[in-house]
C-alpha cells in the first residue's frame, strides 16, 4: 500500500488538485486554546462570618475577591464589609477594582480604584499595592491609598497558616492601617489608625471549597483615631468571637 | 474522489502484499464508576478505558473515529510512527474532529509492541478518553509467553480536568494533602533534633518550596483496566504459565510504583520496544510510559498487582488468580515521599550551604557519615544506614539510581528490599538505528513556578514560544535539565527518543522520557519524520500550563513530503 501510494504520488504529483493548499493545511498554525494564554477565574472569601463582640454587638463580616485573567494580567474585584445586624447599617463597605501583574517570582503589583460606601461619608481612593508570598510562607498584601480628599494612607495585611493536620488549619492574620494625614470626617487620625488581629481554626469540609471555622478577632483603634471614635460614642477596642467559613470556587 | 478511485484500482494490481484493517471508534460521554465515586467522563465505544486495538506490524489501518460529543475531539496514537497529519494533535497535525463528524485515520503500522491512544483535546484524556494498542510483530518475539493481559493504569479524579486546572492555578496546593504538619515537625524534632528540624523548615520556607510537593493532584482513585481497588480487576492463569503483562500508565498526573508480591517480573519491553530482559521486584512507570513484563506464577494462589503512587497518596490494585473471586493480601502504602535539597539541585540561586543536616530526617541519623551527603531522606535510608537495618547486611547495599539526584527523596526502593528497575538497566534488544555522533545538541531546561503553577521550557510557556526547528536527516541530542522540583515525563511525537543510559548502540528507544528533579538527562533523536509534531510534558496540567513545544522538521526530500500531503487529502475529507 505504501508502495502503491508512493508511485501513485510520483505519477500524479503534477496533477494533484491543490498541492499548495494541502501542504499549507498540513503545516498549520496552532490557533487552538493550547496556544492561547490560559484564562482562569476564581472566587475566594477568606472571611465570611458572624461576629459577636464583648459588648454584645453583632456583625456580619466578609472579605473576599473575584478574579479573572491570565498569568500576565488579572482583574480583581475585592470586596470587604462589616454589617451591624442590630443597627441594620454598614459600619464598613469597601470595594476595589484592580489590575494585577506579576513583578517577581512570588509577588504581584496591583493598581486600581477603591470605593468606600459605608453608613456616613463616602470616599474614593486610588490604590497601588503589592501582594504575594514572603519567605517562611507569610501571605502579604500591602496597599497605598490616596483619597479624593487628598489624604494618603497605607494598609498592610499578613496571614500565616499553621497546619495542625492536613485538614485542620489554624490561620493567624494581622491587618494594620496607617494614615499620613487626618481625615476627621471619617474618623481617621494621623499615625497608626487601627489594627485587626485574628485567629481562626478551620476544617476543610469540602475540598478547599468550604472550610468552616471558629475564631477570635481583636480590633483596636489608636491615637487620634481612637479619640475620634470615643467622642463619637464608639468603642476603641473590641473582642469578637467569630464563626464562619472560608469559601473558594 | 478521482484519486481515491485510482488508488483503489491500483491496489487491485498489487493485492495481498499487505494486510489492511478497518476499525471504528466512537467518542462518547460515559459514566465511570471507580468504586469510590461515580462520575461523568469521556470514553470510546461507550466505555472508559476504550477498547484494545489489535494491529499487525505492516498492516495498513483505517480507523473511523465518530465524535458523539458536543465539542471537538481528536485521537493521538501514542508512540506510533506515522505521517504527521495522522498524529491527531489539533492545531499541529490536523484541525481536530468536530462534534458529530467522522474522521478517518489511515496509516501503515511500521512497528510492534504495546502502545496506547488518547484524546489530545482539552482535558478529555484525564476525563477518560484513552484506550490501548497491541501490535503483533511480523517475526518471532525474543521471549515466550502463554497468555497476555493489558494492565492499563489511571488516576481517576472526582473533579473534571477543567476544574482541576483552575483549582491548581488558584491554589497550587489545592489537592496536596500530604503537606508537613505540626505533628510532623515534632516527630522530626524528636528524631533529628529541634534545631536541625527548625533549620530544615526555615531552609524550605526561605525558598517557599514544599518538601511534600511530589504529587500535584491527589484525591484520585487508582484504577486498572477501568476497575478501582475494591472492584479488583482479575486476570486468570493456570499455574506454571508465563503471563505477559502489558503495563500502560494512562494517568493524567500520577507515577506508579508497581509490584506483585510473591512474583519476580522480567521486563522485556519498554515503550513498545524490546529490551534485554531484566528481572526486577518492582518498577516505577512514568505517565504515558509502557512496560511489558513476564511473570510465571507456579502456585495455584492469587497474587496482588499493587501499584502505589510515587507520592503514596493513592494506589491501584488488581489480581492474578487461577479462579475468579480469589484474592491475595493487599499491602499498605509506604510513607509519603519527601523531597530533599538534592531534588532542588537544579534550581537557580539556591543556597546549598549548611543544608545537609536540615534536610535529613525520618531515620536514625545520628550514627551516619555525613561526608558526601547533600541531603538524605527516608527514601534512600535503608541502603545507607546499616546499623539500624542489621538484617540487610552490608553486601546488600544497592547502588543509587543514576537517573535520580544523589540523595533524592523520591529515589525508588523496592518494598521487599530487592531489585528496583532503573533506566540504567534498559538496553535495547536490537538497535533500531545505527550508532552515530549527534549532529547537534539542543538544551531544554524544564522550568516552572509552583506558586503560580506555571510550567515552561527554557522559561517560556508554549503560548509565547517559537517552534523548535529540526532539519530532516540530522541526529539531535536533547539535553533536559530539570530545574523544577517535579518529575516530568517528556514525550516527543513522531520520532523515537533514544535514551542515553551510557550503553551506546544498545541505548533503549522510548517515546516518553522521565526527567527527575535536580537531574540532567540526554536523549537522541534521528530526525526522520517530516512535518510538525508536539513535544511536551505528559502531565496533563503541566502541558496545559505551558510545558509544551511544537517541533517542525524541515528540509525533507520531496517524495516524503508529497506522500504526507496525499494522506491528508485522503484522510481529511471524511
Amino acid at each position: 500500500m505504501s508502495f502503491s501510494r508512493f508511485w501513485f504520488t510520483a505519477g500524479f504529483v503534477g496533477s494533484v488538485l491543490m498541492p499548495g493548499l494541502a501542504f499549507a493545511q498540513g503545516m498549520m498554525e496552532d490557533t487552538t486554546e493550547r496556544k492561547q494564554p490560559l484564562e482562569i477565574w476564581g472566587i475566594q472569601f477568606e472571611e465570611f462570618e458572624y461576629r459577636y463582640s464583648d459588648d454584645d454587638e453583632e456583625l456580619g463580616v466578609w472579605n473576599g475577591d473575584f478574579f479573572y485573567g491570565t498569568d500576565a494580567l488579572k482583574v480583581r474585584w475585592l470586596t470587604k464589609g462589616e454589617y451591624a445586624i442590630e443597627e441594620q447599617a454598614y459600619e464598613g463597605l469597601e470595594n476595589q477594582l484592580v489590575g494585577q501583574i506579576p513583578i517577581s517570582t512570588f509577588f504581584d503589583a496591583k493598581a486600581g480604584v477603591r470605593f468606600d460606601t459605608p453608613e456616613g461619608p463616602d470616599r474614593t481612593y486610588a490604590v497601588l499595592g503589592v501582594s504575594g508570598l514572603a519567605p517562611q510562607w507569610f501571605e502579604v498584601d500591602a496597599n497605598l491609598y490616596v483619597s479624593d480628599e487628598g489624604d494618603t494612607s497605607a494598609e498592610v495585611d499578613a496571614e500565616y497558616e499553621l497546619l495542625l493536620t492536613n485538614y485542620w488549619i489554624l490561620a493567624a492574620t494581622v491587618d494594620a492601617t496607617v494614615a499620613f494625614s487626618e481625615d476627621r470626617e471619617i474618623g481617621i487620625g494621623k499615625g497608626l489608625v487601627s489594627t485587626e488581629t485574628g485567629l481562626r481554626l478551620s476544617y476543610d469540609l469540602i475540598d478547599r471549597s468550604v472550610s468552616p471555622y471558629v475564631g477570635v478577632v481583636h480590633e483596636r483603634k489608636y491615637g487620634d483615631s481612637a479619640d475620634f471614635a470615643e467622642s463619637a460614642g464608639g468603642s476603641t477596642e473590641d473582642w469578637f468571637a467569630v464563626i464562619g467559613a472560608r469559601i473558594a470556587f | 474522489m478521482r484519486k481515491r478511485l485510482l488508488t483503489g484500482l491500483f491496489s487491485l494490481f498489487v493485492p495481498a502484499l499487505v494486510f489492511a484493517g478497518e476499525y471504528n471508534l466512537t467518542v462518547d460521554r460515559v459514566t465511570i464508576d471507580t468504586g469510590d465515586f461515580i462520575k461523568e467522563g469521556i470514553g470510546y465505544n461507550g466505555k472508559s478505558p476504550g477498547p484494545v486495538l489489535r494491529f499487525k506490524e505492516g498492516e495498513n489501518v483505517k480507523i473511523n473515529v465518530t465524535n458523539n460529543l458536543d465539542e471537538m475531539t481528536s485521537i493521538h496514537w501514542h508512540g506510533l510512527i506515522l505521517p504527521f497529519q495522522q498524529d491527531g494533535v489539533p492545531g499541529i497535525s490536523f484541525p481536530g474532529i468536530k462534534a458529530g463528524e467522522t474522521f478517518t485515520y489511515e496509516f501503515s503500522v511500521v512497528q510492534a509492541g504495546t502502545y496506547w491512544f488518547h484524546s489530545h483535546s482539552g482535558f478529555q484524556e484525564p476525563d477518560g478518553a484513552f484506550g490501548s494498542i497491541i501490535i503483533e510483530p511480523k517475526g518471532r518475539e525474543p521471549f515466550r509467553y502463554d497468555r497476555e493481559y493489558v494492565i492499563q493504569l489511571t488516576d481517576k479524579h472526582p473533579h473534571t480536568g477543567d476544574r482541576i486546572m483552575r483549582n491548581l492555578k488558584m491554589m497550587p496546593d489545592y489537592y496536596n494533602r500530604e503537606q508537613q504538619t505540626v505533628g510532623e515537625f515534632f516527630s522530626d524534632a524528636k528524631t533529628n533534633g529541634l534545631m536541625n528540624t527548625l533549620k530544615d523548615r526555615m531552609a524550605w520556607g526561605d525558598m517557599r518550596m514544599m518538601k511534600a510537593d511530589v504529587e500535584d493532584v491527589q484525591g484520585f482513585t487508582g484504577m486498572i483496566n477501568g476497575k478501582g481497588p475494591e472492584q479488583n480487576w482479575t486476570g486468570l492463569f493456570e499455574p506454571g504459565e508465563r503471563i505477559r503483562l502489558r503495563f500502560i500508565n494512562s494517568s493524567a498526573m500520577t507515577y506508579f510504583d508497581v509490584r506483585i508480591p510473591g512474583l519476580n517480573m522480567t521486563v522485556v519491553q519498554a515503550d513498545g520496544n524490546n529490551v534485554q530482559p531484566v528481572n526486577v521486584d518492582e518498577f516505577r512507570i512514568g505517565v504515558a510510559e509502557t512496560y511489558d513484563v513476564i511473570v510465571r506464577p507456579r502456585d495455584a494462589q492469587a497474587y496482588t498487582i499493587f501499584a502505589e503512587s510515587m507520592g503514596r497518596s493513592g494506589y491501584a490494585r488488581a489480581t492474578l488468580a487461577p479462579k475468579e473471586g480469589m484474592e491475595a493480601a493487599v499491602p499498605t502504602m509506604r510513607k509519603p515521599a519527601r523531597l530533599t535539597m538534592a531534588d532542588m539541585g537544579g534550581m537557580h540561586g539556591m543556597d546549598h550551604g549548611d543544608m545537609d543536616h536540615g534536610s535529613m530526617n525520618h531515620g536514625a541519623m545520628d550514627e551516619m557519615d555525613h561526608s558526601g551527603m547533600s541531603g538524605m531522606d527516608h527514601g534512600s535510608m535503608a541502603a545507607m544506614d546499616h546499623s539500624t537495618h542489621g538484617s540487610m547486611g552490608a553486601d546488600k547495599e544497592k547502588p543509587d539510581d543514576p537517573f535520580y539526584a544523589k540523595g533524592s527523596g523520591i529515589m525508588p526502593e523496592a518494598a521487599n528490599g530487592g531489585k528496583f528497575l532503573s533506566y540504567a538497566d534498559l538496553k535495547a534488544q536490537k538497535p533500531l538505528y545505527e550508532e552515530r555522533e549527534p549532529t547537534r545538541e539542543i538544551e531544554l531546561r524544564l522550568t516552572g513556578n509552583m506558586e503560580r503553577y506555571t510550567w515552561s521550557i527554557n522559561g517560556v510557556k508554549y503560548a509565547d514560544a517559537d517552534p523548535i526547528r529540526l532539519q530532516y536527516g540530522e541526529r539531535v541530542r536533547f539535553k533536559f535539565v530539570n530545574e523544577t522540583m517535579m518529575t516530568h515525563p517528556m514525550h516527543l511525537h513522531g520520532m523515537w527518543s533514544i535514551l542515553d543510559v551510557g550503553a551506546g548502540q544498545w541505548n533503549p528507544v522510548k517515546h516518553t522520557v522521565s526527567v527527575q528533579p535536580g537531574t540532567t538527562v540526554f536523549m537522541e533523536t534521528e530526525v526522520d519524520a517530516p512535518g510538525q509534531w508536539a513535544f511536551h510534558c505528559h502531565l496533563s496540567y503541566h502541558a496545559a500550563a505551558g510545558m509544551f513545544r511544537k517541533v517542525v522538521v524541515e528540509g525533507a526530500p520531496q517524495a516524503s513530503q508529497v506522500s504526507a500531503e496525499l494522506v491528508t487529502n485522503e484522510g481529511g475529507g471524511a
